[in-house]
């Protein structure tokens, strides 16, 4: 069964019906950088709760499909848009204030916090919103937030450096830290840009139990990978962006078997 | 609010002792005068503010002198009007200063780095220009604006004349030219002083809290990776906002206490030479700390009465103790840093810690304090950067 | 109109210098990565290479002459220059008249050396630090630079004049058909042309010559001329020496304008990051653009009839332009993308 066929006749189909059971929703989204097309005609709904992973070859666009959905990159046309919610041309506190939180690719931290205030940052701003004045509210006195960053990074393997500077941590750690960033914020759709790269086999495997956790949670996630072992660990469906273009969409199953797939993409990775 | 940890309360209260009994510490330096201690106050308040901003937030601001200057005018106004009391003085001060801060730091912070850095230049340049030139109804221009008698011939202009609404439906006596006070208690010499070190303490207090707070814990964000900060929800120009005006009331204030001890506001005030003196005194301090930038100010505010005052005598009978011909080059040599070569003792300061400090004394302090500490120690250092008893 | 033509030309000579200055502190930033806040006294220096050579040419000694007496009937003591004596009073005379035009060559050597010492010694140092960094400590260097020029020379200005055939004053207007109302001095048009050339100099090395090639990739993309195996290191030092060179000579050259002073370092260096800001970092085209149409701008504001309608304006008028230019084009006239974004 060609699944590029099945997707194209169910796409417009999908869509309609996409608008009451997907959040995210991408529509015909195009960007250029310099006469370069880095997306064309990208269409993608991901739906409520599930694990949609995005994959394909280096410089298919993936890194800029995602910087468009959190608004640091402007589409040239098209829209992307969260639970009803147009999402271009929101800055990107918006965007985070609606419920959608990102994991970097290269950790960006807060350097010069400890690991414990790295934390606490975002589950204030999930808390008290993109700007309150509370000048005489003592850091680190609201126990119950306290101990829900504690919880966090302990469920990451981060426990016995709450109090270490993040810039003296591992880059593996510092991935961690970026995940513990974006869980505390309990968002309704995390963006996850390779949270493995660069982790050794059993952090990997450490964290895909995690994701899966979370999962169960109820939790929307959009996860760019190379790392196939993780994409058919935890994806309930796969888009493969190729050349700026989406060329098939499906379960792993469907995925796996699909020869375009395989020519554009997997034929140069290992399985 | 008064939630405070220990060793928040140990540094305050330690800073508070430190400050009340200074008239005692500086007997030994020379520095026992009301005029010093004043200053050593003044811009002691004034780099606490200013650390605010640059030292939390990383934004460096060449303009802040022009709130010092708004301050000063704003009191030595209050004089003229109202009544020589020094509390509505300070409050209009900082009232008025904060309004100043909020046009300006509305307008530069829509850029950041050097940019922000030379739009506060630009605006603070512009206050200075005006307040010489079309301002001078206002400002008195060059010739600085002061106190007058109150007003028996009603030709004479507000400039040359005062009125004092207040004082005078309260039916206060005056016979000459009268100084400011605070509720009958005169605020020029001791007393000036303590008044002034009373505002210094709840200067400090309020800055301590604003660092331990959530809000300044935000402002040390936007310092360490402010793209990151709005990807995690938060907008950091309110943020950047509120932390300029809140320094720039500081420095309102010091404006004012300037204008409270010696009630004479001038342009020169607002010259961007002394933004640039108030960055020295935070970095030589130490940026981002709390008592840091207090102790940049009282050094540079102490070396600059008396390295000033050196001349070629003093250094002469200073080195008596050479041969004769080693004494006079000493001496001549030694002069180009003393007296009148101030300045340029103050911008070799200023490339010293720069190049090898950037920490400031507080960073030297603590790494004197690690050379004898224990290694296994160094994890309960880690977390206290701004807790360290330094006084 | 003869007024309005008037004002132009007083902007140019100005503005040349605030280009020439904002020329070096763009050429600096744009390749090294570096905010010179000492720029300004580079400037400075130059100006005081010409106070110090005049020092030096009527460095004399005493002499008595005992065919003339003095008002006491003393006989009369003369100073008499070292130069004199050692080459006649035609070639004295020559140089004393000469003196601005002939300390630039001094001011070549001595700003080079002083731009190479800079760079070497402290510059270079600050490369990867943060921008404050390199703002605070070129502004201590700029106060050290500054305190010892005072101690030398003194605080007043020491005025200087411009040689005698180009000191007088120009008709102008004759020459164009604009009556004769338009007169100006001359040497305040040799400056505009000296700038004009200096300008066109800079530009012609940066374009035709390898060297210049080298300098604007760097100044496109640091990294990747560094990456093709180029001593970029050297090539700093000598862009850093070549602005050095370029501000010292507008100064020396400024001298029969404005009498030099110690403090012109910080008065132009303010001036001339607002040119730098307002043209776009990083854009050598904008540095100058912008300075003369400061410069030009500035001089329309100080008209009587201007400050009629507006007070105070020629007070603020840069800053103002500064002000608007930053928020409606973040990256000034012609900035280009990248340079100093986050």
């Amino acid at each position: 069964m060609a699944v590029t066929e099945t997707s194209a006749t169910e796409a417009p189909r999908e869509f309609q019906s996409g608008v009451a059971n997907s959040v995210l929703h991408i529509n015909d989204v195009h960007k250029s950088f310099a006469g370069l097309h880095a997306l064309s005609d990208v269409d993608l709904a991901v739906r409520e709760g599930e694990t949609h992973a995005i994959i394909g070859p280096n410089g298919a666009g993936k890194s800029t499909l995602l910087n468009v959905c959190v608004g640091r990159l402007k589409p040239d046309r098209g829209s992307v848009t969260f639970d009803g919610e147009i999402l271009t041309g929101k800055e990107p506190h918006e965007i985070n204030q609606l419920g959608v939180a990102r994991v970097f690719q290269t950790p960006e931290v807060f350097p010069d916090l400890t690991v414990l205030e790295n934390v606490m940052v975002p589950a204030l701003s999930k808390r008290d919103g993109h700007f309150t004045l509370n000048p005489f509210k003592r850091f680190g006195a609201e126990t119950r937030l306290r101990d829900e960053a504690e919880a966090t990074l302990k469920s990451v393997g981060l426990q016995g450096q709450l109090t270490a500077l993040a810039s003296s941590m591992s880059r593996g750690d510092k991935r961690r830290l970026e995940l513990a960033m974006g869980l505390i914020q309990h968002p309704r759709l995390l963006l996850l840009d390779e949270p493995t790269a660069g982790m050794a086999r059993h952090d990997t495997n450490a964290t895909i139990d995690l994701l899966k956790q979370i999962k169960e949670g109820g939790m929307t996630k959009v996860i760019i990978e190379h790392d196939m072992h993780v994409v058919f660990s935890l994806a309930d469906r796969i888009s493969v962006l190729a050349g700026g273009r989406i060329i098939a969409q499906g379960t792993p199953e469907e995925i796996k078997n699909n020869p375009k797939v395989k020519e554009a993409y997997l034929g140069d990775e290992e399985v | 609010m008064f939630s405070q940890s220990r060793n928040d309360w140990l540094l305050f209260i330690g800073f508070s002792i430190a400050v009340l009994c200074a008239p005692i510490l500086m007997e030994p330096f020379g520095g026992n005068y009301p005029d010093l201690l004043q200053k050593l106050a003044i811009f002691g308040l004034f780099a606490i503010g200013f650390n605010i901003l640059f030292g939390l937030t990383g934004y460096l601001s060449f303009g802040h002198a022009a709130f010092i200057g708004v301050g000063s005018y704003v009191s030595i106004w209050s004089f003229k009007l109202l009544t020589m009391n020094a509390i509505p003085a300070v409050l209009f001060s900082v009232i008025i200063a904060g309004v100043f801060a909020f046009l300006i730091g509305y307008v530069s912070l829509r850029r950041s780095g050097i940019y922000f850095s030379i739009l506060t230049l630009a605006f603070a340049q512009m206050c200075y220009s005006l307040a010489y030139s079309v301002l001078t109804p206002i400002t008195n221009g060059e010739t600085g604006l002061q106190l007058r008698a109150l007003r028996t011939n009603p030709d004479l202009g507000l400039l040359d004349a005062d009125i004092r609404v207040l004082d005078q439906a309260l039916g206060i006596q005056e016979t000459s030219v009268p100084t400011p006070n605070f509720f009958g208690l005169q605020t020029s010499g001791y007393e000036g002083f303590y008044f002034c070190a009373v505002i210094l303490i709840v200067g400090f207090f309020i800055a301590q809290k604003i660092t331990n707070s959530n809000f300044g814990m935000m402002l040390k964000a936007i310092k360490s990776n402010q793209n990151r900060l709005n990807y995690t929800g938060i907008h950091a120009r309110p943020y950047l906002l509120a932390a300029f005006v809140i320094s720039g009331m500081y420095a309102g204030l010091a404006g004012s206490l300037m204008a409270v001890t010696d009630p004479i506001a001038g342009a020169e005030r607002m010259q961007w030479t002394a933004s640039g003196e108030v960055v020295l005194m935070t970095i030589l301090g130490g940026v981002g700390t709390l008592v840091g930038p207090v102790l940049g100010a009282g050094i540079i505010k102490y070396a600059e009465q008396k390295v000033s005052s050196w001349n070629e005598g003093i250094i002469s009978d200073f080195f008596s103790f050479l041969p004769a011909g080693l004494q006079d080059f000493t001496a001549s040599f030694v002069s180009l840093f003393v007296g009148e070569g101030w300045h340029l003792t103050l911008g070799l300061l200023f490339m010293v810690i720069v190049i090898f400090l950037p920490g400031g004394m507080m960073e030297g302090f603590r790494r004197i304090v690690g050379l004898f500490k224990r290694p296994n120690d160094n994890d309960t250092v880690s977390n206290s950067a701004t807790a360290q008893p330094a006084e | 109109m003869d007024e309005i033509f008037l004002q132009v030309l007083n902007g140019l000579d100005k503005g040349g210098a605030y280009a020439l200055i904002a020329l070096g502190l763009t050429l600096v930033f744009g390749t090294l990565g570096v905010v010179n806040f000492a720029h300004g006294t580079l400037f400075m220096l130059g100006a005081f290479c010409t106070v110090a050579l005049n020092r030096m040419l009527t460095t004399s000694y005493q002499r008595v002459n005992p065919d003339k007496t003095d008002f006491l009937g003393n006989p009369l003591k003369e100073d008499i220059p070292y130069v004199q004596d050692w080459f006649g009073a035609d070639f004295s005379a020559f140089v004393f008249d000469y003196n601005v035009p002939i300390s630039i060559l001094l001011a070549i050597v001595v700003m080079g050396l002083v731009g190479v010492i800079m760079e070497r010694g402290l510059i270079k140092h600050f490369y990867n630090r943060p921008h404050a960094d390199q703002i605070l400590v070129t502004f201590g260097l700029a106060i050290v630079m500054q305190e010892i020029v005072k101690h030398y020379f003194g605080a007043n200005p020491i005025p200087q004049n411009a040689p005698d055939i180009v000191g007088g004053a120009a008709n102008i207007g004759a020459w164009i058909g604009l009556g004769d109302n338009v007169v100006y001095p001359v040497w305040r048009l040799v400056y505009f042309a000296f700038s004009a050339t200096i300008i066109f100099s800079v530009f012609a090395f940066l374009q035709f010559t390898t060297f210049g090639m080298v300098v604007r990739a760097g100044m496109q993309d640091r990294e990747t001329v560094g990456l093709l195996g180029i001593n970029i290191e050297r090539r700093f030092t000598i862009v850093f020496a070549l602005a050095a060179i370029v501000a010292g000579l507008a100064g020396v050259m400024y001298t029969p304008i404005l009498p030099p002073d110690y403090h012109w370092g910080m008065d132009f260096l303010v001036l001339s990051f607002v040119v730098v800001v307002v043209g776009g970092m990083g854009s050598l085209g904008g540095a100058v653009l912008a300075g003369f149409m400061l410069g030009i701008l500035q001089s329309f504001a100080s008209m009587n009839q201007v400050k009629a309608i507006f007070p105070g304006i020629d007070q603020i008028i840069i800053y103002l332009v500064a002000v608007i230019i930053l928020l409606t084009l973040p990256r000034g006239l012609m900035g280009r993308k990248g340079v100093m974004e986050d």
